[in-house]
Protein backbone atom coordinates (compact mmCIF):
# COMPACT_ATOMS: atom_id res chain seq x y z
CA UNK A 1 0.00 0.00 0.00
CA UNK A 2 1.27 3.48 -0.83
CA UNK A 3 0.83 6.14 1.86
CA UNK A 4 1.20 9.80 0.89
CA UNK A 5 2.01 12.20 3.71
CA UNK A 6 2.01 16.00 3.41
CA UNK A 7 3.88 18.96 4.91
CA UNK A 8 6.41 18.01 3.68
CA UNK A 9 5.15 15.66 0.97
CA UNK A 10 6.61 12.16 1.16
CA UNK A 11 5.56 8.61 0.31
CA UNK A 12 5.81 5.35 2.23
CA UNK A 13 5.25 1.75 1.15
CA UNK A 14 3.59 -0.25 3.94
CA UNK A 15 1.76 -3.54 4.26
CA UNK A 16 -1.92 -2.60 4.59
CA UNK A 17 -3.12 -2.57 8.19
CA UNK A 18 -6.68 -3.72 8.97
CA UNK A 19 -8.37 -0.34 8.53
CA UNK A 20 -7.87 3.43 8.50
CA UNK A 21 -7.91 3.72 12.28
CA UNK A 22 -5.16 1.08 12.60
CA UNK A 23 -3.05 2.86 9.96
CA UNK A 24 -3.29 6.20 11.80
CA UNK A 25 -2.45 4.49 15.09
CA UNK A 26 0.58 2.81 13.48
CA UNK A 27 1.81 6.17 12.18
CA UNK A 28 1.12 7.96 15.48
CA UNK A 29 -1.32 10.39 13.83
CA UNK A 30 -4.25 11.84 15.80
CA UNK A 31 -7.34 11.09 13.63
CA UNK A 32 -8.94 14.44 14.50
CA UNK A 33 -6.01 16.25 12.84
CA UNK A 34 -6.22 14.63 9.38
CA UNK A 35 -8.45 13.61 6.51
CA UNK A 36 -7.81 10.22 4.97
CA UNK A 37 -8.31 9.98 1.22
CA UNK A 38 -8.25 6.42 -0.13
CA UNK A 39 -7.94 6.09 -3.91
CA UNK A 40 -9.22 9.69 -4.32
CA UNK A 41 -12.27 9.15 -2.08
CA UNK A 42 -12.75 10.24 1.53
CA UNK A 43 -12.52 7.34 3.97
CA UNK A 44 -14.00 6.87 7.45
CA UNK A 45 -12.04 5.32 10.31
CA UNK A 46 -13.52 1.87 9.88
CA UNK A 47 -12.75 1.63 6.15
CA UNK A 48 -10.82 -1.53 5.28
CA UNK A 49 -7.51 -1.10 3.48
CA UNK A 50 -5.92 -3.18 0.77
CA UNK A 51 -2.31 -3.62 -0.35
CA UNK A 52 -3.11 -2.03 -3.72
CA UNK A 53 -4.57 1.16 -2.16
CA UNK A 54 -3.07 4.64 -2.42
CA UNK A 55 -3.89 6.48 0.79
CA UNK A 56 -3.28 10.19 1.32
CA UNK A 57 -3.12 11.43 4.89
CA UNK A 58 -3.88 15.12 4.59
CA UNK A 59 -3.33 17.38 7.61
CA UNK A 60 -6.21 19.73 8.36
CA UNK A 61 -4.73 21.80 11.18
CA UNK A 62 -3.89 25.32 10.10
CA UNK A 63 -2.13 27.72 12.39
CA UNK A 64 -0.42 31.04 12.42
CA UNK A 65 -2.24 34.35 12.48
CA UNK A 66 -5.94 33.64 12.54
CA UNK B 1 -20.25 3.28 8.61
CA UNK B 2 -23.68 4.33 7.38
CA UNK B 3 -24.90 7.85 6.76
CA UNK B 4 -27.02 9.09 9.66
CA UNK B 5 -29.52 10.76 7.35
CA UNK B 6 -29.98 8.37 4.42
CA UNK B 7 -28.23 5.12 5.52
CA UNK B 8 -26.05 5.13 2.38
CA UNK B 9 -22.31 4.44 2.74
CA UNK B 10 -20.67 7.19 4.81
CA UNK B 11 -17.49 9.00 3.72
CA UNK B 12 -17.01 11.39 6.68
CA UNK B 13 -17.39 10.69 10.38
CA UNK B 14 -18.02 13.58 12.80
CA UNK B 15 -17.44 12.10 16.23
CA UNK B 16 -18.64 15.08 18.28
CA UNK B 17 -22.07 14.58 16.70
CA UNK B 18 -21.70 10.79 17.01
CA UNK B 19 -22.54 10.72 13.32
CA UNK B 20 -21.25 9.87 9.88
CA UNK B 21 -22.51 11.17 6.53
CA UNK B 22 -22.44 10.29 2.85
CA UNK B 23 -21.19 13.05 0.53
CA UNK B 24 -24.50 14.83 -0.26
CA UNK B 25 -25.74 14.60 3.35
CA UNK B 26 -22.41 15.92 4.64
CA UNK B 27 -22.67 18.99 2.38
CA UNK B 28 -26.21 19.50 3.71
CA UNK B 29 -24.84 19.21 7.29
CA UNK B 30 -22.20 21.91 6.59
CA UNK B 31 -24.71 24.31 5.05
CA UNK B 32 -27.07 23.77 8.01
CA UNK B 33 -24.31 24.46 10.54
CA UNK B 34 -23.39 27.72 8.80
CA UNK B 35 -27.03 28.76 8.35
CA UNK B 36 -27.64 28.07 12.04
CA UNK B 37 -24.56 30.06 13.13
CA UNK B 38 -25.65 33.02 11.00
CA UNK B 39 -29.20 32.90 12.40
CA UNK B 40 -28.31 32.21 16.05
CA UNK B 41 -25.82 35.07 16.23
CA UNK B 42 -27.65 37.43 13.83
CA UNK B 43 -24.51 37.67 11.67
CA UNK B 44 -25.85 38.66 8.25
CA UNK B 45 -29.23 40.19 7.48
CA UNK B 46 -31.08 39.73 4.18
CA UNK B 47 -29.68 41.83 1.36
CA UNK B 48 -26.45 42.77 3.10
CA UNK B 49 -23.18 42.83 1.14
CA UNK B 50 -20.52 40.54 2.58
CA UNK B 51 -16.75 40.73 2.10
CA UNK B 52 -15.09 37.36 2.76
CA UNK B 53 -11.41 37.45 3.69
CA UNK B 54 -9.82 34.62 1.68
CA UNK B 55 -6.32 33.21 2.02
CA UNK B 56 -6.45 30.38 -0.53
CA UNK B 57 -6.87 27.88 2.32
CA UNK B 58 -9.70 25.45 3.00
CA UNK B 59 -11.53 27.51 5.62
CA UNK B 60 -11.86 30.78 3.76
CA UNK B 61 -12.57 29.26 0.33
CA UNK B 62 -15.04 26.85 1.94
CA UNK B 63 -16.71 29.78 3.69
CA UNK B 64 -17.00 31.79 0.48
CA UNK B 65 -18.56 28.78 -1.25
CA UNK B 66 -20.96 28.11 1.65
CA UNK B 67 -22.13 31.74 1.81
CA UNK B 68 -22.83 31.75 -1.93
CA UNK B 69 -24.63 28.40 -1.62
CA UNK B 70 -26.81 29.92 1.11
CA UNK B 71 -27.68 32.81 -1.21
CA UNK B 72 -25.58 35.60 0.30
CA UNK B 73 -24.12 38.41 -1.79
CA UNK B 74 -20.46 37.71 -0.99
CA UNK B 75 -17.28 39.02 -2.64
CA UNK B 76 -13.74 37.96 -1.69
CA UNK B 77 -10.74 39.89 -0.36
CA UNK B 78 -7.22 38.51 -0.79
CA UNK B 79 -4.31 40.19 0.96
CA UNK B 80 -0.84 39.47 -0.47
CA UNK B 81 1.47 39.17 2.53
CA UNK B 82 4.80 38.88 0.69
CA UNK B 83 5.71 35.48 2.15
CA UNK B 84 7.64 34.31 -0.93
CA UNK B 85 6.42 31.28 -2.87
CA UNK B 86 3.77 30.56 -0.23
CA UNK B 87 2.01 33.86 -0.96
CA UNK B 88 2.32 33.33 -4.71
CA UNK B 89 0.71 29.92 -4.39
CA UNK B 90 -2.07 30.93 -1.97
CA UNK B 91 -2.98 33.91 -4.18
CA UNK B 92 -3.24 31.59 -7.17
CA UNK B 93 -5.76 29.36 -5.36
CA UNK B 94 -7.88 32.37 -4.37
CA UNK B 95 -7.85 33.81 -7.91
CA UNK B 96 -8.64 30.46 -9.53
CA UNK B 97 -11.57 29.91 -7.17
CA UNK B 98 -13.01 33.35 -7.97
CA UNK B 99 -12.36 33.08 -11.72
CA UNK B 100 -13.92 29.61 -12.06
CA UNK B 101 -17.14 30.84 -10.41
CA UNK B 102 -17.24 34.34 -11.90
CA UNK B 103 -16.92 35.97 -8.46
CA UNK B 104 -15.43 39.33 -7.57
CA UNK B 105 -12.09 39.21 -5.74
CA UNK B 106 -10.72 42.44 -4.24
CA UNK B 107 -6.93 42.32 -3.87
CA UNK B 108 -4.61 44.28 -1.59
CA UNK B 109 -0.85 43.74 -1.70
CA UNK B 110 0.91 44.64 1.54
CA UNK B 111 4.23 45.39 -0.19
CA UNK B 112 2.83 47.34 -3.15
CA UNK B 113 0.11 49.18 -1.23
CA UNK B 114 1.72 49.68 2.18
CA UNK B 115 5.45 49.38 1.48
CA UNK B 116 6.34 46.28 3.51
CA UNK B 117 5.85 42.52 3.66
CA UNK B 118 5.07 40.37 6.72
CA UNK B 119 8.71 39.16 6.97
CA UNK B 120 9.90 42.83 6.76
CA UNK B 121 7.45 43.88 9.45
CA UNK B 122 8.32 41.00 11.76
CA UNK B 123 12.07 41.70 11.44
CA UNK B 124 11.81 45.46 11.88
CA UNK B 125 9.43 45.34 14.83
CA UNK B 126 11.05 42.23 16.37
CA UNK B 127 7.63 40.64 16.53
CA UNK B 128 6.76 37.01 15.88
CA UNK B 129 5.82 36.69 12.18
CA UNK B 130 2.28 35.50 13.08
CA UNK B 131 1.81 38.58 15.26
CA UNK B 132 2.86 40.99 12.48
CA UNK B 133 0.73 39.02 10.01
CA UNK B 134 -2.40 39.00 12.18
CA UNK B 135 -2.08 42.70 12.95
CA UNK B 136 -1.65 43.57 9.26
CA UNK B 137 -4.54 41.39 8.09
CA UNK B 138 -6.98 42.71 10.71
CA UNK B 139 -6.12 46.27 9.72
CA UNK B 140 -6.37 45.71 5.96
CA UNK B 141 -9.58 43.65 6.24
CA UNK B 142 -11.32 46.34 8.26
CA UNK B 143 -10.01 49.22 6.15
CA UNK B 144 -11.02 47.52 2.88
CA UNK B 145 -14.51 46.54 4.09
CA UNK B 146 -15.21 50.15 5.13
CA UNK B 147 -13.61 51.71 2.03
CA UNK B 148 -15.66 49.51 -0.33
CA UNK B 149 -18.92 49.95 1.58
CA UNK B 150 -19.50 46.33 2.64
CA UNK B 151 -22.01 45.76 5.45
CA UNK B 152 -20.11 42.91 6.99
CA UNK B 153 -16.68 41.29 6.95
CA UNK B 154 -16.64 37.47 7.23
CA UNK B 155 -13.57 35.46 8.20
CA UNK B 156 -12.93 31.71 8.05
CA UNK B 157 -12.31 31.19 11.77
CA UNK B 158 -13.69 27.75 12.59
CA UNK B 159 -14.55 25.87 15.77
CA UNK B 160 -10.94 24.67 16.19
CA UNK B 161 -9.53 28.19 15.78
CA UNK B 162 -11.94 29.67 18.27
CA UNK B 163 -11.44 26.88 20.82
CA UNK B 164 -7.64 27.27 20.54
CA UNK B 165 -7.83 31.06 20.94
CA UNK B 166 -10.12 30.63 23.94
CA UNK B 167 -7.71 28.08 25.43
CA UNK B 168 -4.82 30.56 25.10
CA UNK B 169 -6.83 33.46 26.49
CA UNK B 170 -7.92 31.40 29.50
CA UNK B 171 -4.39 30.14 30.17
CA UNK B 172 -3.22 33.77 30.44
CA UNK B 173 -6.54 35.21 31.74
CA UNK B 174 -6.63 37.84 29.03
CA UNK B 175 -9.90 39.36 30.18
CA UNK B 176 -10.10 42.01 27.45
CA UNK B 177 -9.57 39.38 24.75
CA UNK B 178 -12.13 37.08 26.44
CA UNK B 179 -14.65 39.91 26.34
CA UNK B 180 -14.03 40.39 22.62
CA UNK B 181 -14.10 36.70 21.72
CA UNK B 182 -17.46 36.26 20.07
CA UNK B 183 -18.70 35.09 16.64
CA UNK B 184 -19.94 38.63 15.97
CA UNK B 185 -18.18 41.90 16.69
CA UNK B 186 -20.72 44.65 16.04
CA UNK B 187 -19.92 47.63 13.85
CA UNK B 188 -18.76 50.80 15.61
CA UNK B 189 -17.28 54.07 14.34
CA UNK B 190 -14.21 53.02 12.33
CA UNK B 191 -14.98 49.30 12.70
CA UNK B 192 -16.87 47.10 10.23
CA UNK B 193 -19.10 44.35 11.65
CA UNK B 194 -17.04 41.15 11.78
CA UNK B 195 -18.56 37.68 11.72
CA UNK B 196 -17.29 34.10 11.93
CA UNK B 197 -19.93 31.90 10.24
CA UNK B 198 -17.79 28.71 10.50
CA UNK B 199 -17.85 28.67 14.29
CA UNK B 200 -20.02 25.52 14.33
CA UNK B 201 -17.72 23.55 11.96
CA UNK B 202 -14.35 21.99 12.77
CA UNK B 203 -11.40 22.32 10.42
CA UNK B 204 -11.56 18.62 9.54
CA UNK B 205 -15.13 19.22 8.35
CA UNK B 206 -13.98 22.21 6.28
CA UNK B 207 -11.26 20.14 4.62
CA UNK B 208 -13.78 17.38 3.84
CA UNK B 209 -16.25 19.98 2.52
CA UNK B 210 -13.62 21.32 0.09
CA UNK B 211 -12.69 17.83 -1.12
CA UNK B 212 -16.34 16.94 -1.73
CA UNK B 213 -17.09 20.26 -3.46
CA UNK B 214 -13.98 19.98 -5.66
CA UNK B 215 -12.45 23.15 -4.20
CA UNK B 216 -8.66 23.26 -4.70
CA UNK B 217 -6.94 24.91 -1.77
CA UNK B 218 -3.42 25.32 -0.46
CA UNK B 219 -2.68 22.30 1.74
CA UNK B 220 0.84 23.40 2.67
CA UNK B 221 1.17 25.29 5.94
CA UNK B 222 2.59 28.81 6.02
CA UNK B 223 6.39 28.42 6.44
CA UNK B 224 6.42 31.20 9.05
CA UNK B 225 3.80 29.54 11.29
CA UNK B 226 5.95 26.52 12.17
CA UNK B 227 6.05 25.95 15.93
CA UNK B 228 3.73 28.81 16.85
CA UNK B 229 1.77 28.78 20.10
CA UNK B 230 -1.64 28.53 18.45
CA UNK B 231 -0.67 25.22 16.77
CA UNK B 232 0.44 23.87 20.15
CA UNK B 233 -2.96 24.69 21.65
CA UNK B 234 -4.72 22.91 18.77
CA UNK B 235 -2.54 19.84 19.25
CA UNK B 236 -3.41 19.73 22.96
CA UNK B 237 -7.14 20.18 22.28
CA UNK B 238 -7.14 17.52 19.56
CA UNK B 239 -5.52 15.04 21.97
CA UNK B 240 -8.33 15.75 24.47
CA UNK B 241 -10.98 15.61 21.74
CA UNK B 242 -9.73 12.19 20.65
CA UNK B 243 -10.44 10.80 24.11
CA UNK B 244 -13.57 12.82 24.69
CA UNK B 245 -15.37 13.83 21.46
CA UNK B 246 -17.32 17.07 21.76
CA UNK B 247 -14.94 18.71 24.26
CA UNK B 248 -13.90 21.55 21.93
CA UNK B 249 -17.50 22.43 21.09
CA UNK B 250 -18.66 22.35 24.70
CA UNK B 251 -15.63 24.41 25.78
CA UNK B 252 -16.36 27.12 23.21
CA UNK B 253 -20.16 27.20 23.31
CA UNK B 254 -20.21 26.89 27.10
CA UNK B 255 -17.97 29.95 27.23
CA UNK B 256 -20.13 31.90 24.79
CA UNK B 257 -23.25 31.11 26.80
CA UNK B 258 -21.99 31.36 30.37
CA UNK B 259 -18.50 32.91 30.35
CA UNK B 260 -18.51 35.64 27.73
CA UNK B 261 -21.11 37.86 29.42
CA UNK B 262 -18.84 38.07 32.48
CA UNK B 263 -15.97 39.55 30.43
CA UNK B 264 -17.89 41.72 27.96
CA UNK B 265 -17.46 44.81 30.14
CA UNK B 266 -13.65 44.51 29.91
CA UNK B 267 -13.90 44.66 26.12
CA UNK B 268 -16.30 47.61 26.23
CA UNK B 269 -13.83 49.48 28.45
CA UNK B 270 -11.08 48.85 25.88
CA UNK B 271 -13.21 50.32 23.07
CA UNK B 272 -13.87 53.50 25.04
CA UNK B 273 -11.29 56.24 24.77
CA UNK B 274 -10.28 55.32 21.22
CA UNK B 275 -9.35 58.13 18.88
CA UNK B 276 -8.46 58.23 15.18
CA UNK B 277 -4.92 57.24 14.23
CA UNK B 278 -3.00 60.32 13.14
CA UNK B 279 -2.01 58.66 9.83
CA UNK B 280 -4.81 56.37 8.71
CA UNK B 281 -7.77 57.36 10.89
CA UNK B 282 -8.35 53.85 12.29
CA UNK B 283 -9.56 53.84 15.91
CA UNK B 284 -6.67 53.39 18.33
CA UNK B 285 -6.06 53.96 22.05
CA UNK B 286 -5.54 57.70 22.53
CA UNK B 287 -2.34 59.34 23.78
CA UNK B 288 -4.20 62.33 25.25
CA UNK B 289 -2.68 64.70 22.63
CA UNK B 290 -4.51 63.47 19.54
CA UNK B 291 -1.23 62.24 18.06
CA UNK B 292 -1.56 58.49 18.53
CA UNK B 293 -0.55 56.09 15.75
CA UNK B 294 -2.38 52.79 15.44
CA UNK B 295 -0.40 49.54 15.80
CA UNK B 296 -0.46 48.96 12.03
CA UNK B 297 0.96 52.41 11.24
CA UNK B 298 3.65 51.94 13.90
CA UNK B 299 4.57 48.59 12.33
CA UNK B 300 4.63 50.17 8.87
CA UNK B 301 6.81 53.05 10.11
CA UNK B 302 9.34 50.62 11.60
CA UNK B 303 9.34 48.34 8.55
CA UNK B 304 9.71 51.14 6.00
CA UNK B 305 11.74 53.59 8.11
CA UNK B 306 9.14 56.26 7.41
CA UNK B 307 8.74 58.73 10.28
CA UNK B 308 8.08 57.84 13.89
CA UNK B 309 8.43 55.68 15.81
Amino acid sequence: MKVVLRNPRRELELPAPRDVEALLHELGVVPESVLVIRNDTLATRDEHLDDTDVVEIRPVVSGGAR
Amino acid sequence: MKCRRCRDRAVVDVRRHNAAFCGPCFLHHCREQVRRAIDDFDMIRPGERVLVAVSGGKDSLGLWDLLRELGHDADGLYVGLGIGAYSDESGRYAREFAHARGLKLVEVDLEADHGFSVPDGARAARRAPCSACGLSKRHVFNETAIAHGYDVLATGHNLDDEAAVLFGNVLRWETGYLGRQHPVLPAAPGFARKVKPLVRLGERELAAYCVLRGIDYIVEECPMAHGNRHLGYKEALNAIEERSPGTKASFLFGFLERGHPRFAADARDEREGLEPCLRCGAPTPGDGRGEALCAFCRLQARATGSGRP
